[in-house]
């Protein structure tokens, strides 16, 4: 019984992972760059809940609202700002290099504002869960609001880029900019729409990361967004199913094998198995193969 | 025994048959041209000629070595060079360097004697210096030996890539349009310059290439490509008066 | 003759002579006493940074594959030295010991470069660059947990405490999150200054070798360089295996001068490389001295800031913002051409150098 609460943990994990890797996925997708300052954001939207509810004392879906709307405003202005003049630049790395200066810039902020200390965060979800098998299977409220918030986000965000003008405008975009400025496709404001979105998953992945580990420290994105990132490229990156699966996959492995293997090895772990699924596809599980024409 | 012979070759792609069937004989010494309408396999062919793509089907002998299946590099080991339709070069090098790269092979030192500078990396890097400001000489492109291949005008930088290609000592030279997007002075100076090549160091060329001016004024033999299949082949002139093939290039 | 060694050899002679200079000043400096025991404390860090920044300039700018898992590489030349110092360090003179410690580090660390090469330089990209990150924080991690020792018995080796049962004769070589204590205090300023010439030694004479030549030819057009029989997989190799040992000697230098190492996620995780990553970029892609000097002021700038306290890392975050969007936004390139001329043009056009 202790596997399966393990497990369910793991899911529970993976799935506050594959929101975020949804949020990067579709930022690499479509912008074609690595937003390194992702797990960044994640953090500031934490903060923005902590001030909302545990220190405003404001009702935690009010909290999550403010912290939405300004992840939202974040991300875009950042994009607009920092990356979008660097868009054209004759090196990709020049966007990358202004993304980590960004995640520093958000970071210090942090820190001058909240200072170093952990804060401890109060759980949105004051649910305290079922009990499965006689109380031999425990199952946590936050844990199952997790799995079921994630599942919600996937189902939204597929209508939304298969159903809407918009979502198909990205399409668009991530195939080929060139061709969709030509269709009359406003590439600017299709990506900030997708900066808009991922930064908006960010504060709900924040909300649900720190209703499950409740301390907050200007460093907790950092970690989660290099995980998501791995998640999006074990998925396949630029796919919107292969975030979910790479996230949830990831979030598993984590669980089990700090519980069953060593956990200080279990980082070791999940990016050992991202190696050996990029060697036997380079691209990801997903991910499109492209070859290069001679 | 022809230099390069090529026996029912044959590749698709899913359900698409790139090429079928193709077959051509070519002697050493001889200015060969392909041509064909827009996507009737030519490049392929080449991919194919080059380890790019492996065959599903035929042979690749060159000077009587079945040299079907080979790597890209070891292909040109064996004595085959390319261009590019899309030009290919090493774009942050200098001129010189682009041909000195080509020029890998034929002057080996240890990578420690680079390192190092021993005499034997002055020597051979003397001799690669001397070797390619004479191919460079021969593409008018001497002037230019500092400058990045990137900086250079279009046509040059087409002559350049000959040069590169040149620069492996290959026993045949395959062009892909080489005078595409040159204007008629330059075309001109380029068959003048691909004859020399002919003359001066006995090479083989094979060509692809849409401008008939070219075509007619330097291939002494032709085959014509048409869906993947040959449709015609032959002496150049007789080839370029067969209906079939005026039909194939303006339409019915 | 000599006119032409100079032209020749114009860029190198110019990187030695201006890192001479800076040496010379900066010994009158340190000897006159003219530099507060913080900032002397930061020169041999300085020598290792920039070392760091040139090991991986020559994978980045010259290869032209993105690595983010190169303090990886200092990681794994720091622990081997530190060890080889360990076990040598009542047996062996000083001098011949480091001398050899170095060897050691840099042949560890090339030799990972070697294996950990064999499946990287096979992918392409974002995915190489992600697959290097994992490589990096793999080997952060098992360092962490693992327990090495030697005794009377022989070699102990465990992943946790208790399984680690070494005598009270033995040396403690690993000692978990702990890491490694007691490795000699033998870096030094002049030493790291030597080792920095030597990198760039080996990293420029590379360059403008044969070899050099095929490794940029594979980065400026892999197909093109297949098609005029250059080996790939080999000079890719070549170049990433020298590229992790020069970030191993970086490493050995480190561990020789901080004597302890724990907690070593600061200084060899992904953010370590990411650090190398903006002096390289900062430097010019590609560009070897814009490297050591990127390196250098980086490293310093934000040190010397001590004073501004809580706002010096706030204040670094937006000088680096700012500088890449100077550096590198199209708009602020051609405004910078129009306005400046022909003082930039050198500048930039080394900036172009694509990295693909």
């Amino acid at each position: 019984m202790s596997f399966l609460t393990y497990l369910i943990n793991g899911l529970s994990l993976g799935s506050i992972y594959a929101i975020i890797a949804l949020g990067y996925t579709m930022v690499y997708g479509i912008a074609k760059m690595l937003n390194f300052a992702h797990g960044d954001i994640i953090m500031i939207g934490s903060y923005i809940i902590f001030s909302a509810v545990t220190t405003s004392g404001l009702p935690p879906f009010a909290g999550l609202l403010i912290a939405i709307l300004g992840c939202t405003v974040l991300g875009v202005v950042t994009e607009r700002v920092a990356y979008r003049p660097l868009r054209q630049a004759s090196s990709k790395l020049a966007v990358l290099i202004t993304a980590i200066g960004v995640s520093y810039l958000l970071q210090n902020v942090a820190l001058l504002v909240f200072g170093a200390d952990a804060k401890s965060f109060t759980s949105l979800i004051p649910w305290k869960g079922i009990s499965l098998a006689g109380g031999a299977l425990q199952i946590k409220g936050i844990t199952i609001v997790t799995i079921v918030v994630s599942l919600i986000i996937l189902f939204c965000l597929q209508t939304f880029i298969h159903k809407t003008k918009n979502g198909q405008a990205m399409l668009a975009v991530a195939e080929d900019k060139g061709a969709a400025t030509l269709m009359g496709i406003d590439v600017n404001k299709t990506i900030a729409i997708t900066f808009a979105i991922g930064s908006s998953l960010a504060a709900i992945a924040g909300a649900l990361l720190c209703s499950a580990y409740p301390t907050i420290t200007p460093y907790i994105g950092a970690m989660p967004g290099i995980k998501a990132f791995v998640a999006a490229v074990f998925g396949g990156i630029g796919s919107i199913p292969g975030a979910m699966i790479g996230g949830i996959v990831l979030g598993i492995v984590e669980i089990l094998s700090r519980t069953y293997i060593s956990s200080q090895l279990a980082d070791a772990i999940v990016f050992g198995i991202l190696i050996i699924v990029l060697l036997v596809k380079p691209t990801g599980l997903l991910g499109k193969q492209i070859q290069e024409k001679v | 025994m022809a230099l390069l012979d090529i026996d029912h070759l044959s590749i698709s792609f899913g359900g698409l048959q790139a090429v079928l069937d193709f077959n051509v004989e070519i002697e050493k010494g001889e200015l060969y041209g392909l041509i064909g309408p827009n996507g009737a396999g030519k490049t392929t062919v080449f991919n194919l000629l080059t380890g790019v793509y492996q065959p599903d089907e035929g042979i690749i002998r060159l000077d009587g070595v079945d040299i079907t299946g080979h790597s890209t590099e070891a292909i040109n080991h064996d004595g085959i060079a390319r261009t590019f339709q899309n030009i290919r070069l090493f774009k942050a090098l200098s001129v010189i360097d682009n041909v000195k790269a080509g020029l890998h092979e034929r002057f080996p030192y240890p990578t420690i004697a680079g390192i190092l500078k021993l005499p034997s990396y002055r020597k051979a890097e003397q001799e690669m210096d001397e070797e390619a400001m004479k191919l460079l000489e021969v593409f008018g492109l001497a002037p230019e030996r500092d400058t990045l291949a990137a900086n250079l005008p279009y046509g040059a930088q087409r002559k350049l890539e000959i040069a590169r290609a040149m620069a492996t000592n290959p026993k045949l030279l395959l062009l892909d349009e080489p005078a595409a997007g040159m204007n008629p002075n330059e075309t001109g100076e380029l068959m003048d310059t691909i004859r020399f090549i002919r003359d001066e160091f006995d090479m083989t060329v094979l060509l692809i290439e849409h401008d008939m001016k070219l075509v007619s004024g330097i291939c002494d033999r032709l085959t014509v490509l048409n869906f993947g299949r040959i449709l015609a082949e032959g002496e150049t002139k007789a080839v370029l008066n067969d209906p079939e093939v005026i039909k194939a290039y303006l339409g019915d | 003759m000599k006119n032409s060694f100079l032209q020749k050899n114009k860029d190198e002679l110019l990187t030695y002579g201006l890192l001479l200079i800076f040496w010379i000043v900066m010994e009158v400096m340190r000897r006159g006493g003219m530099l507060t025991s913080h900032f002397s404390s930061m020169l041999v860090p300085m020598t290792y940074y920039a070392i760091g920044a040139v090991a991986l300039n020559l994978c980045v700018g010259i290869l032209g594959e993105l690595s983010i898992g190169h303090a990886g590489f200092m990681c794994i030349g720091a622990f081997s030295s530190a060890i080889f110092s360990l076990l040598f360090k009542e047996t062996m003179p000083t001098a011949p010991r480091f001398f050899l410690a170095f060897l050691v580090g840099i042949a560890f660390s090339a030799l990972f470069g070697f294996l950990i090469g064999i499946p990287v330089l096979r992918l392409k990209g974002d995915y190489l660059a992600i697959v290097t990150l994992a490589f990096g924080e793999i080997i952060k991690n098992i360092l962490t947990a693992i327990y090495l020792g030697v005794d009377s018995k022989g070699v102990h080796i465990a992943l946790n405490m208790t399984n680690f049962k070494i005598e009270t004769d033995g040396i403690k070589l690993i000692n978990g999150a702990q890491g490694v204590s007691g490795t000699p205090r033998n870096s030094s300023f002049t030493i790291g200054m030597i080792v920095l010439f030597l990198a760039l030694f080996v990293t420029t004479n590379l360059i403008k070798s044969r070899d050099g030549r095929a490794i940029m030819s594979i980065r400026d057009n892999r197909i093109a360089a297949e098609s005029i029989g250059i080996n790939v997989t080999r000079y890719k190799m070549l170049a990433f295996t020298i590229s992790a040992a020069i970030a191993g000697a970086a490493g050995v230098l480190f561990s020789h001068n901080v004597t302890t190492m724990t907690n070593i996620s600061n200084y060899f995780g992904y953010n370590a490389s990411i650090m190398l990553l903006v002096y390289v970029v900062l430097g010019g892609i590609g560009n070897i001295r814009g490297s050591v000097i990127a390196a250098m002021i980086l490293y310093l700038l934000p040190e010397m800031m001590r004073g501004l306290n809580r706002y010096r890392m706030l204040i670094y975050a937006i000088v680096l913002i700012l500088m890449m969007l100077f550096n590198w936004a199209p708009a602020m390139v051609d405004w910078r051409k129009k306005t400046f001329g022909a003082l930039f043009k050198t500048v930039t056009k080394s900036n172009e150098k694509e990295v693909a």
